[in-house]
């Protein structure tokens, strides 16, 4: 009975060391946070000096409007498999999809008419 | 269409707040008290349906939903629960400047997702209405941004929250692999010819830790002191009130109606983690100047007690945890809010701000003294009829270690409950502040007064609600 | 066929390798990304079960899980965005405006 949790338990162990493992060598081989001001990571003398931080920060609408096309998007799944099953689902699955549509138009509206896709107001 | 009936309840929140988000695009920002009036309609339409829907029983949607006792009785109390968050939301969000359609819209989100559990029949209801309940309540804890606090909780009680999210499916996908099945009576059902008893034990300890954070239970706690101070006290009282019952409701389909015949396993485990809780939030407590983190602890310990009940398992023990959610409710609720009344504009949270509360705010003090009693479980509350079938449900399956230890953290949380009734009463109120005779009639004087006073009638003629859930209990499907 | 454990054994490690992540990093994104690792994981254990028992109950699963985590995703951008402006930081180490 015991035994029986042997694979499970040497499993637990294992993932648990292989996670710590694997952030451990990033932590030893990858990029050192303070490293960024010593000579060697520093270009070439020849070459063109950095300018700025590596990471361009991008204007919040961008963030909003991936948020917004990730939610819209994603629906795609439920839709797909209806479109199939269409026909053996019958007029109780095309009631469900309406109704299921209908939530989503609903928070679109609502996401409209707060000035969430308006590109200009975003600015200010 | 005879299938709607089955989850009318949590239908009525979910068609409401779809609604409500159309209809408050409509309302001017200055008349926002017109969508908390709708919102509390409906949270009462749906309380009222569940009341008068008592009795049903049965299940539909190709077996992913069903109703029985359990489910109506929590619809009715998260609806009732929401109708008195909106009746303090009206003053304190005002003050705050949070007073937004959206705050309302959301609750009524979330209350879909509390009702919903009670319903569900399946692990993939389970944990739609888990998420349904949480996402709305990550916002809500956030929408006093920018204050700094309100981020700080909504963002610790996301990354919790989610955290705890990723457990559950995982514990979920582990007992789907074990039995095959995902339905509630079907795990059931194929419990006891599994063979793979090892996936079903760690997929159990996984949705046990997954639901544990949403219920606050020790080793699990940790995000809830820092998130109830953050997040507005009007959502803080919903949490810890609603939420708390919800989760508890889900523990008991997942383990009561599921694994059930697996007790012998995770009974140990809830009796474990329940004096751990217990002690944990009582010992918490009592360190605490902050009355908001005082309370946040104190939802900790509840949930130990609650977790008493769900080890001892049985009619008694869930009849228990049944009867305690509303007791605590209306404890909780009344303290919170005492807590929002006293002060106007900017609340201060510490304790000692409390003091002379008797003579300045003499009914808000009577309010705030009779939740810490409830809460303590003097006689006669509700909270010491709703722990005493507890620990008597403990006793009588002889978990009679964790009855005691019961007894003697409740004893430990005499101090900090009887600290506020001292600084409140016997204590001179600071300089400057107005004495108020009498309390204007208003509706968040209304609200607390009946959150107060339910806490007594229950204490006091516990029979009725004890023979509903009785009822309620033995119809568990 | 390949057996369902090869399948179950990965899923655990994904799961396991973002559960460490999501407790061990302190920047609020990197936590994010952990954590659909989980959900993921368990995506894959689902599918891989579903196989087993030759039903489509898990595939299903998946499809939610995968909704719900797009619905937290928009949720948790838009908290670490608002954060970050009011912050310019999402350490969550300087999140301690609370303390006891």
């Amino acid at each position: 009975m015991a035994s029986d949790y042997l694979p499970v338990g040497i499993l637990i162990l294992l993932a648990t060391a292989l996670a710590f493992l694997i952030v451990l060598i990033s932590i030893l081989f990858g990029p050192k946070r303070h490293a960024q001001k010593t000579k060697r990571v520093q270009p070439y003398e020849s070459g063109m000096q950095a300018i700025g931080p590596g990471q361009r920060r991008l204007p919040v609408r961008f963030y909003l409007v991936a948020v917004l096309f990730i939610l819209f998007d994603i629906e795609i799944i439920f839709f797909y498999p209806w479109a199939v099953a269409l026909r053996a689902l019958g007029p109780g699955g095309f009631l469900a999809m309406l109704s299921f549509m209908t939530i989503l138009v609903v928070g679109f509206v609502w996401v409209w008419k707060k000035g969430a896709l308006e590109w200009e107001s975003m600015d200010k | 269409m005879n299938e709607l009936l089955l989850v009318l309840p949590p239908l009525i929140f979910a068609l409401g707040g779809v609604v409500l988000l159309m209809v408050d695009l409509a309302i001017p920002r200055e008349r926002k008290s017109l969508t908390a009036g709708m919102a509390a309609v409906v949270s009462a339409a749906a309380a009222l349906c569940a009341i008068l829907q008592w009795g049903l029983a049965g299940s539909g949607f190709q077996g992913m939903i069903s109703v029985d006792g359990v489910a109506l009785a929590l619809d009715a109390l998260v609806g009732v629960i929401g109708v008195m968050t909106i009746g303090l939301s009206l003053r304190y969000n005002a003050l705050r400047g949070i007073l937004r359609g959206e705050f309302f819209v959301l609750m009524l989100f979330s209350l879909s997702g509390m009702a919903l559990i009670g319903h569900a029949a399946n692990l993939l209801t389970i944990f739609l209405a888990i998420e349904l309940l949480s996402i709305p309540l990550y916002v809500l804890s956030g929408i006093a941004r920018p204050r700094l606090d309100s981020e700080e909780s909504a963002m610790k009680y996301f990354l919790l929250g989610a955290f705890a999210s990723g457990f559950l499916v995982f514990g979920m996908a582990l007992v789907y692999g074990a039995t095959g099945q995902l339905s509630l009576t079907g795990i059931a059902r194929t419990l006891i010819t599994s063979t793979s008893v090892p996936l079903l034990v760690v997929g159990a300890a996984l949705m046990l830790v997954g639901l544990g954070f949403k219920v606050a239970a020790a080793p699990f706690h940790m995000w809830t002191p820092d998130v109830y101070q953050g997040a507005p006290t009007t959502v803080t009282a919903f949490m810890s009130t609603a939420t708390k019952a919800a989760g508890f409701v889900a523990l008991l389909r997942v383990f009561g109606v599921a694994l059930g015949d697996l007790a012998n396993v995770w009974q140990p485990a809830f009796a474990a983690l329940s004096a751990l809780t217990m002690m944990i939030g009582n010992l918490g407590a009592l360190t605490q100047i902050n009355l908001k983190r005082m309370l946040a602890y104190s939802s900790i310990a509840h949930a130990g007690y609650l977790l008493m009940g769900l080890a001892a398992g049985g009619v008694s023990g869930v009849r228990g945890v049944v009867f305690y959610l509303p007791a605590y409710a209306a404890a909780s609720l009344a303290a919170f809010a005492a807590m929002t009344a006293a002060h106007n504009g900017e609340e201060d949270q510490s304790i000692s701000a409390y003091a002379g509360l008797s003579r300045t705010r003499p009914g808000w003090a009577l309010v705030m003294a009779v939740a810490m009693l409830s809460l303590l479980g003097i006689p006669p509350t509700a909270g010491f009829v709703g722990k005493y079938m507890l620990f008597q449900s403990a006793i009588d399956v002889g978990l009679v270690p964790l009855a005691v230890i019961g007894v003697l953290t409740s004893v430990v949380s005499g101090y900090y409950y009887l600290r506020v009734i001292v600084t409140m009463y016997f204590e001179a109120p600071p300089e400057g502040v107005a004495v108020t005779k009498g309390n204007r009639l208003s509706l968040h004087w209304v609200t607390g007064a009946i959150a107060a006073a339910a806490s007594i009638v229950l204490g006091i003629l516990p029979a009725p609600l004890i023979n509903a859930v009785t009822a309620g209990v033995t119809s568990i499907r | 066929m390949l057996e369902t454990n090869y399948f179950v054994v990965l899923a655990g490690l994904l799961f396991a390798i973002g559960a460490v992540t999501a407790l061990t990093r302190r920047n609020a994104i990197m936590m994010f990304m952990a954590i659909e690792l989980m959900l993921n994981a368990a995506n894959l254990a689902l599918v891989a079960f579903a196989r087993q028992w030759q039903q489509l109950d898990g595939q299903l699963f998946v499809f939610f899980v995968m909704t719900v985590a797009a619905s937290e995703v928009a949720v948790g951008l838009a908290l670490i965005v608002s954060i970050f402006k009011s912050r310019s930081s999402t350490d969550v180490d300087d999140l301690h405006s609370m303390k006891g």
